[in-house]
């Protein structure tokens, strides 16, 4: 059992899992009388896989949004670095270091894959305007080093030769990959995927596991993620937080979330008599 | 054959970025700017300063502006001909005011302060979206004309409620005025636009041209990865009506000379330059210009074939003109929605890989 220590772990293939990084601590969000989530608390460790699932309408999107800070819950905090953040808006968020991609791919359809993929190295881009109207060695230099950062990126993803194509001519597969290139291309402390694999096929599927988990390895990135895929979920995260109506039904490894009788019933409908 | 990218390889990110990555794009730029500067000077006459060239230069900074409000940030905007009065009348008040200062500066100004006017308007642009929001820069058309009108102030009230530029000179040429030379004129014009455009090309393609962007192409996945889309909107108002205010101030002191708001910086006037940016093509520098040619050209090239040569009535000419204009911009728009920028790009697609197909 993880949890049990305070400053992280080795996992069974050898990746270090660090102590806690983010925690949400009694969450409840409402619509009006919708109650979309219900006093959940779960926490994300530093380095570690950390999947949401649950049915539909559990209210998973709901959490990414609550982090990502489209949402502000009426009650519970979050805890981020070791202190409770403040309400932030979403691009406070995302300077924060917590970058996500979206259910539906929200590119930037009119834009090339690089020049969108460099949009992720907005938050680190400092040089004025005056600065980037008179292209002033400050400004070209910042440029040069940001594309170089892009450009690992864009080869660690293997989307080099579409970087000058106009994202709206891309197939569906690929879009997913630019989304992921322009979150990473942030350098973010907490990665948030919202169905990374929504609509793909097997194939496309097997490249992108592949690609988290190359992220997780070689940036050591902290990915929370949303997937319905079960077989994905138990085969990616260290740990998962199963959600089922608003509530939170089960937290642990997979394995113990596998036999957690709760989340069976969840899932596959309970007799009622 | 000439026109191909192989053996032209780009070693550094920095040239790889440049404005015109192929070798035969950027001779052809630097020729048609030396063709501008050295040769056109001596042949230019005052019919084609007035006629053509004048309003082409002009009107392009006006279209930059408007393209970049528009084209990149995807705000719509009426209030052009309002902003541009802006540049004119803040123009108008820096050379009464401070006489002997450099008209090269008052413009400057001039569009300084219409960046602030439009910064204001800007504002309900973070609640506003899409025809909500062009409504709204409507207001700023109609409320800036009327306060031109009504305000003596800016006219130093002169009794028939016009502004009128005098004569000032740049490097020992008169380029204002009744008496100024055509060639003066159309030199300071070009000059503006040469780095009005550079500008523009610069803001662009670096971190504030995709911000822009990424507010276009979707506000909300750019707030998701740090952008601020007020700082990103209002700048975009800012840099859009600073150029704005520039070609204002040009269009009054340099091109008119005289000019009384109502008729000149009207609501066509907002009109004109946003079909100027859909023909020419939305989020395209080049595509700035070629509207600006087109819809300044196409007038003056039917007037002289339909009243020239085929001797037609003035008046019939001027109607059929406004038909055709109006023709060419539908067929325009259905046949390119992307502008004739879009067509370039393809030309140069084709100029690529001739003389094979693919």
């Amino acid at each position: 059992m993880p949890d049990t220590q305070q400053d992280g772990y080795m996992t069974a293939d050898g990746r270090r899992i660090g102590p806690v990084v983010m925690e949400m601590r009694n969450i409840t969000l409402r619509f009006g009388g919708v109650v979309a989530i219900k006093d959940i608390s779960f926490d994300i460790r530093e380095g570690e896989i950390r999947a949401i699932i649950g049915p539909n309408g559990a209210g998973k999107s709901s959490m990414l949004n609550v982090i990502s800070g489209f949402y502000k819950p009426q009650e519970g905090e979050v805890i981020y670095k070791g202190a409770r953040r403040p309400p932030m808006k979403p691009y406070q968020v995302a300077r924060d270091g917590i970058a996500r991609t979206f259910q539906n791919i929200a590119l930037f359809e009119g834009m090339t894959v690089l020049d969108n993929v460099m949009t992720g190295r907005l938050n680190h881009m400092r040089s004025g305007l005056l600065g980037q109207a008179f292209w002033w060695a400050g400004a070209q230099k910042e440029e040069v080093a940001n594309r170089e950062v892009a450009e690992k990126v864009i080869d660690f993803l293997e989307i080099q030769n579409i970087r000058k194509t106009p994202v709206s001519r891309l197939p569906y597969g690929l879009k997913k990959r630019v989304e992921l290139a322009r979150a990473l291309a942030a350098e973010p402390k907490i990665l948030l995927l919202d169905e990374p694999m929504a609509g793909m096929n097997v194939e496309e599927k097997e490249d992108m596991c592949r690609f988290i988990l190359d992220v997780n390895d070689e940036f050591g990135t902290t990915i929370a993620l949303i997937e319905h895929d079960m077989g994905v979920v138990m085969d990616l995260s260290d740990r998962v937080v199963v959600m089922d109506y608003g509530k939170k039904i089960g937290d642990g490894t997979p394995d113990e979330v596998r036999a957690n009788q709760e989340v069976i019933d969840a899932y596959l409908g309970v007799a009622h008599d | 054959m000439l026109y191909r990218e192989a053996g032209d390889f780009k070693t550094s990110y920095a040239k790889d970025n440049q404005t015109f990555p192929i070798r035969f794009d950027r001779w052809g730029y630097f020729a048609l700017l030396a063709v501008a500067f050295l040769v056109v000077p001596f042949v230019i006459n005052d019919y084609w300063a007035s006629a053509v060239l004048l309003p082409f230069l002009i009107y392009s900074i006006a279209a930059l502006g408007l393209n970049i409000l528009t084209g990149y940030c995807g705000q719509v905007s009426l209030g052009t001909g309002g902003f541009m009065a802006v540049g004119a009348y803040s123009c108008y008040k820096l050379m009464t005011a401070f006489p002997e200062v450099s008209i090269v500066i008052h413009v400057l100004l001039a569009g300084g302060i219409t960046a602030g006017v439009g910064l204001l308007f800007g504002l309900p642009s973070l609640r506003i979206k899409g025809f909500y929001l062009a409504v709204a820069t409507l207001a700023a058309q109609f409320f800036l004309v009327w306060l031109f009108n009504k305000v003596g102030w800016f006219y130093n009230y002169s009794a028939s409620g016009q502004i009128s530029s005098a004569p000032r000179s740049v490097l020992g040429f008169e380029v204002t005025g009744p008496t100024a030379s055509a060639a003066a004129k159309y030199l300071i014009c070009l000059s503006f636009v040469v780095v009005m455009a550079w500008l523009a090309r610069n803001l662009t393609r670096g971190s504030y041209g995709r911000k822009w962007m990424a507010i276009r192409d979707m506000d909300i996945a750019a707030e998701i990865i740090g952008v601020n889309p007020l700082a990103a909107k209002l700048s975009a108002f800012a840099v859009s009506s600073f150029f704005v205010g520039v070609s204002g101030a040009l269009f009054f002191s340099v091109y008119l000379g005289a000019v009384e708001v109502g008729e000149v910086f009207g609501i066509q006037k907002s009109f004109l330059v946003l079909f100027m940016i859909i023909i020419g093509g939305l989020g395209s520098i080049l595509g700035s210009f070629a509207g600006a040619a087109f819809i300044v050209l196409l007038p003056v090239f039917l007037k002289n074939v339909l009243v020239g040569s085929f001797g037609w009535a003035t008046d019939l000419a001027a109607h059929l003109e406004i038909m055709t204009l109006g023709g060419l911009i539908m067929m325009f728009l259905i046949l390119e929605p992307h502008g004739l920028a879009q067509y370039w790009r393809t030309t140069k697609e084709k100029l690529r890989l001739w003389p094979f197909p693919h």
